[in-house]
Parts: structure tokens; C-alpha cells; sequence
């Protein structure tokens, strides 16, 4: 076996589905410590700067009915950007799976002859796994941006869309560069503080002698606008520019979701995005490129566009509104949920509730901590309220929790179902309810007004355990009312 | 079948509930495109939202601009600089005999070359007050993309009258440059970060200062 030329990362495949894996989050008290820090900051910030722009709900509105038009008339605009992107020289790729985009990538890395690609912060290559892809090809992969650098040298994974590397504070990452930055590169200087300010002139350090030797970069995108075939990539560090503008080959993976009609739609994106993300009221850098610029930039210019269960959510009218999703990651943020248990717990690069709503529909429901994501959540809705593109949250949480029970009885009936059934019969017709009001009046005389605590019932001993609940009443409803109000209905 | 032909395959059966072929009818977007904000003072906005990002704002007249470079330069520390093509003539000369060095990228410059020059000095194309905003479109005067990007310091020239409002307006002047296929960079003061606990660090990769020339009448 030849020696691994990237740091290895942590594994998504050990991590138990979410209840179990939230419990153990939970025990981490550093972790809940730095996200409640981070995720408390960020929260006033995208309240301020939300509150600034006078038409933002109308700007929300007009975001989620773009995106609706973009999903629902998806062929047409694919075609469209394919064409104007063709025309301004890019080479356009499909890609129906994971496997379709990293061998595409890997073989233009083969063509050009490149052992290395540096790469810009992307929510896609983590979802297809492509930096593994390329190492188990000989190829590395350097992450750019300052957290996926952290996570990358922490052997780590990313716990957060937008800061993925949320989970650590500054002690840890000194101690993650001072370790790791000398195996792979230029080290960290000695004697380095954990002053936020000098851990990233560390990475400055680090990464320049990257970008000026790399032949290659790989990026995502946020935007394709159809009309021109311009893509556009919105950043904060210039990571994002130096990979985008020193490769002389430069491949772009991009989800089929992510196109935009026209050039001017980009006004209502560009306001909700920075503005939701990192509470800014712009990000300080973004690019726009439509196809090779002769002696400025790449020359050779791909991008993939990948599917990979994204036309699974396209399917279901009610499930389709995740795909309006601009990774903003404010829903995280506000999120009761990932506060308290970080984004590990979720199991896949896609946290929070955006990855509630989004795994289980990119993947589908046959593995049980996909089944388990659409339960991750109160049902609070404070996403609904935040989210710039008005996705729907607990609507679609609760739509896949009802798949995700359909898929779990399709299998084998459950006592659960049993209980439904019971209680079908009962709310069915008034007679019926009235005999099992006859037994729960007699619980009722027996008990007194006792409080009940656990008890060795079926199903509802678990119940129980966690709540204590009233008697039933002695008297129900229905004889109360016969009782008092009998005569006035005539 | 191929994977384009499978990928737009499972697109059209994923909708084939949507009847109305027109997407502006199936979906209309209720949004007036291109709005200007009524902002009163839009300069003075510009001016509050650069300087927001830890950037710095000079305004001159318009006899004033090369002093006022020169200054920038000084202040920044900046012992060589960079000079796109299409860069006014008088302004160059005033760099160069303040005792800059002054590096011409025709023929253009190595990324390696580049990277050890202090400064760059570009006009710019359009600036959005409300975010403070300025947006190049790298045509004459501003330069390729590397020269505005591998300098550690960026002197930008800002004419009163590219100022607009908001982005809005600005996309709408942006548009004709981005439809020639000019490749386009908004900058939002000096590159930062927030990946360490979220707290702001002003300078990774791209310039760590950024200092705009407003230039008045």
C-alpha cells in the first residue's frame, strides 16, 4: 500500500443513526460550549443585518418563487445554461451519481497530468466524497479554505455547511496546525498563539505556496445563470479567487438545482445570501465567470453537473421545496436541535435541518440513519422563519416522517400501527368513544386525581418515563355537557 | 443511454405534474427588478459601509486623484506597485516619482512575479452603496484577475458617479460586461475570515487592505 499524500479524515460510516449519535454528542460539554458561542454570534449578526433591508420578506418571496420556477421547469433551464455555457467555451459534463463526477474529475486530473488540485469550499465534493476519490487515484486534494483546512489537517470531519470547522475553538485548532501544517507543506510558525488573527496568517503561509504551484483547482458553484452560462462562486477569504484564477485548468461540480433563469435574478440572491450566511451585508468577495477569458484565468474550463439523487426530490411535490436550499446555513444556526448536539450527529455532510430535509430525500430511505434524520427535530418551525428561500421546513419534516413510517410497515406491522388502528375504531363513531369513556371514568373514580408516573404498560411505559400525566377525569366531556347545556340546543 | 440523456430522463418524469410549459406563467416571481433604494446621501452611504469593513476611504477631486494614490500607497507601506494597462498616464507618473517602484504587466507578469509586488492600483467599474460593494469587470484599468488578487495591498478608484444604491442597480449596469463574457470580481472590503469561533479576521488570501479613492466632481 503506498503512502497517503493528504491527511486521512474521519469516517461518516461509524456514526449510529441520530438518536444514538445525538445522546454521545450531547456528553461532549467542549463542543456544546463552542457551538452555543458560535451559533449565539452568528444568530444576532443575520438578525441585524436581515432587519436592515426594508423589502426583506418581499426579497425571501421572490427567492423562493425563482427557485420554484428554476425546479419545476428544470429541463428547460439545464438545456438552456448547457447551450450558453457551450457557446462561451466551458466543456459541460453530466453526472447522473457520485461515482459519474469523481471519475470525470479524476480523468481530466489524468489528462492534464496533475498529482495535486487545490480546491474551493464545497458543499457538493463533500457529498460525493471526491477528495477520497482523488487520493485513492494518486491525486491530492487540498482544502483552501481556512475551516475545511482545519477539519482536513484535524484528520476531522465537517460539522457545519458554512464553518464546518464550528465544533473547534482556537485552542484546538493551534494545537491541529502546529501538529499537522509541517507534514503537508509550509509549517506553522514556531511558537504560534491561538490569536484567531495568527492562526490564519499560518494558513496564508500554508496555502500560497499552493496556489502559486497548482495546475489544477476544483470548485463547486452557488449560482449558473442559464441565460449566459456565467458561474458565479460567493467567498469570503480569496481562497476561492486564487483557485478560480492561478490553475490553468479549473472543473466546477455543480447540482442540477443551483441554476438561476437570468443575470438580473441574481440581485434578489446576492442580498439574501450574505446576509443570511455570515450576517454581512456582502460577502468580500464574489466572482462571476462566463467561460475562458483569453490570458486571464483558466483556459480549460469544465463543469459537471450532477444529479445524484437530486431528481429523487424533484419527484415529490411536497419534498421538492428542499431544492431551493443556497446552503446559507442559517437554519443551522437557529436550529434548538443542532445547538445543542453540533452536526456530526446528523451523519453526513449535510447537517441541521437542511440535512433532515435533505438527505433522506438525496439518498432515499433505505438506510436507518436516513430514516431517522426527518425525527431530528422539535417541529420549533424557528427554520421556517429564517430561511431566505421560505422552505418549508417542518412540512416537509413531517411529510418524510410519515414516509419513513410507511417505509417501516411496509415491511412488518408494528404495535404502533396496531395502536392506530385501535384508535381509528374509537374516533370513528361516537358510540364507540362513549364505551371507552365508560372504562376510563371508572380509572378515573379509582385514581382520584393521582398523578401517574412510570408504569409497566406496553408502549407507553417509555412514554411514561419521561412525563408524568393526570388521571383521567371522572366526569368526561360528553356527560358534563348533558349534564349543563343539554337543553340549549333547541 | 448516457448520462446526460438519463439525468434530463429522470428530470422530465420528476415533473411531469407541471402542465404550464411557460415557466414566468407556471410560476410568476412578484419582484420589480432593478429598484434603486431611496437612500438620500448615497456617496455618504458608500463611504459608512467601505469603511464598515475595516477598508479606507479617501475622496479627492478629480487633480487630486494621483497625490491621493500616492498617499494610500505611503500610509500602506507599499514599496512596489503594479499598474493594470489603460491606467492614466498622469497617475503612474505621480506613483513613480513619488520613489514607488513601478511594475507594468505588459508583457504580463509571472504569478511568482506578481506575488512578491506590494500594491495594485485599478479604476474599478460600478459600486453598490448599500453593501458597500465595488465590482470590477477587469477591462481597461483594472487589470486580469491576478493583478487585483496576488498583491498584498489594492488601491481602487471609485468615480462618484458609478455609485448606485444597492445591488439591484448595480446588477442592472453590470449586466452588458457580464453578457460580453467579461469575468466580473465584487469586492466587499479586504479578504476576511470568520472560521475561528466566528470572530472576524480582516486579511487571508486575497488583499488584506483595500483602500478606495472616491473621486468627487
Amino acid at each position: 500500500m503506498t503512502e497517503r499524500r493528504t491527511p486521512e479524515p474521519g469516517s461518516w460510516l461509524g456514526i449510529p443513526p441520530f438518536p444514538k449519535a445525538a445522546k454521545s454528542a450531547l456528553e461532549n460539554a467542549e463542543q456544546r460550549k463552542n457551538l452555543r458561542h458560535a451559533t449565539g454570534t452568528i444568530r444576532a449578526k443575520r438578525v441585524a443585518r436581515a432587519a436592515e433591508v426594508p423589502d426583506w420578506e418581499e426579497l425571501r418571496t421572490a427567492g423562493a418563487q425563482i427557485k420554484d420556477r428554476v425546479a419545476r421547469h428544470l429541463e428547460h433551464y439545464l438545456l438552456q445554461a448547457e447551450a450558453a455555457m457551450t457557446a462561451a467555451g466551458i466543456t459541460v459534463h453530466w453526472a447522473r451519481d457520485a461515482d459519474d463526477a469523481n471519475r470525470i474529475v479524476t480523468e481530466i486530473a489524468q489528462a492534464k497530468g496533475v498529482d495535486e488540485v487545490v480546491k474551493i469550499k464545497s458543499m457538493v465534493t463533500q457529498e460525493i466524497d471526491l477528495n477520497e476519490h482523488l487520493e485513492a487515484n494518486g491525486i491530492a486534494a487540498w482544502e483552501t479554505d481556512l475551516a475545511e483546512l482545519i477539519v482536513q489537517l484535524g484528520h476531522d470531519l465537517p460539522s457545519h455547511i458554512l464553518v464546518p470547522a464550528i465544533h473547534r475553538n482556537r485552542s484546538e485548532v493551534r494545537e491541529i496546525f502546529t501538529t499537522e501544517m509541517g507534514r503537508y507543506g509550509t509549517p506553522a510558525p514556531e511558537g504560534i498563539s491561538d490569536n484567531p488573527a495568527e492562526l490564519t496568517d499560518a494558513a496564508r503561509t500554508h496555502l500560497r505556496e499552493k496556489f502559486l504551484r497548482a495546475k489544477m483547482a476544483v470548485s463547486g458553484g452557488n449560482f449558473i445563470v442559464a441565460e449566459t452560462g456565467t458561474l458565479v462562486v460567493v467567498e469570503s477569504e480569496g481562497n476561492g479567487r486564487m483557485c478560480l484564477t492561478l490553475p490553468e485548468t479549473m472543473v466546477s461540480i455543480v447540482g442540477i438545482e443551483k441554476i438561476v433563469p437570468t443575470l438580473q435574478d441574481l440581485e434578489v440572491f446576492l442580498k439574501l445570501l450574505p446576509r443570511s450566511s455570515t450576517g454581512e451585508r456582502m460577502n468580500p468577495y464574489t466572482s462571476f465567470w462566463t467561460g475562458v477569458t483569453p490570458g486571464d484565468g483558466p483556459q480549460d474550463l469544465h463543469v459537471v453537473l450532477l444529479d445524484n439523487g437530486r431528481t429523487n426530490a424533484l419527484a415529490d411535490p411536497h419534498g421538492r421545496a428542499a431544492l431551493r436550499c443556497i446552503r446559507c446555513s442559517a437554519c443551522l444556526n437557529i436550529c434548538p436541535v443542532y445547538e445543542r448536539v453540533g452536526g456530526h450527529a446528523y451523519g453526513s455532510p449535510y447537517p441541521g435541518p437542511i440535512g433532515a430535509i435533505l438527505g433522506p430525500q438525496l439518498r432515499g430511505m433505505d438506510n436507518p440513519n436516513d430514516r431517522a434524520l426527518p425525527f431530528a427535530s422539535t417541529l420549533c418551525g424557528a427554520c421556517n422563519e429564517v430561511c431566505p428561500v421560505r422552505i418549508p421546513f417542518t412540512d416537509i419534516l413531517v411529510h418524510l416522517r410519515h414516509k419513513a413510517v410507511e417505509y417501516k410497515t411496509a415491511k412488518h406491522p408494528t404495535g404502533e400501527q396496531a395502536l392506530m388502528k385501535g384508535a381509528g375504531w374509537l374516533m370513528a363513531d361516537g358510540s364507540h368513544l362513549e364505551t371507552a369513556q365508560q372504562a376510563s371514568q371508572l380509572a378515573g373514580k379509582v385514581l382520584r386525581g393521582k398523578w401517574l408516573g412510570p408504569l409497566p404498560i406496553p408502549i407507553a411505559s417509555r412514554w411514561l418515563q419521561a412525563r408524568d400525566v393526570e388521571a383521567p377525569p371522572a366526569q368526561t366531556f360528553r356527560q358534563w355537557w348533558k349534564d349543563n347545556h343539554e337543553g340549549d340546543q333547541q | 443511454m448516457n448520462a446526460r440523456e438519463e439525468v434530463l430522463r429522470r428530470v422530465r418524469r420528476a415533473t411531469a405534474d407541471v402542465t404550464e410549459d411557460r415557466p414566468e406563467v407556471d410560476v410568476p416571481v412578484e419582484w420589480v427588478y432593478g429598484r434603486p433604494l431611496d437612500t438620500v446621501d448615497v456617496l455618504a452611504d458608500f463611504v459608512e459601509k467601505v469603511e464598515d469593513y475595516k477598508a479606507t476611504v479617501d475622496r479627492c477631486a478629480e487633480s487630486g486623484i494621483g497625490t491621493t494614490i500616492v498617499q494610500a500607497l505611503q500610509r500602506l507601506g507599499a514599496t512596489s506597485v503594479v499598474v493594470p494597462g489603460g491606467l492614466p498616464g498622469e497617475w503612474t507618473a505621480a506613483i513613480g516619482a513619488s520613489g514607488i517602484q513601478v511594475y507594468r504587466d505588459e508583457p504580463p507578469l509571472s504569478h511568482a512575479q506578481l506575488n512578491t509586488i506590494d500594491a495594485v492600483v485599478t479604476t474599478s467599474a460600478v459600486a453598490m452603496a448599500d453593501s458597500g460593494t465595488i465590482a470590477l469587470d477587469h477591462s481597461a484599468g483594472q487589470g486580469r484577475r491576478a493583478l487585483s488578487l496576488l498583491p498584498d495591498r489594492h488601491i481602487c478608484v471609485v468615480r462618484a458617479d458609478q455609485v448606485v444604491s444597492d445591488v439591484p442597480e448595480g446588477m442592472t449596469r453590470l449586466a452588458p460586461a457580464l453578457r460580453e463574457r467579461r469575468p466580473v470580481t465584487w469586492l466587499s472590503g479586504g479578504s476576511a475570515t470568520s472560521d475561528i469561533e466566528l470572530s472576524r479576521v480582516e486579511g487571508v488570501h486575497g488583499p488584506r487592505h483595500l483602500s478606495v479613492v472616491l473621486v468627487e466632481g
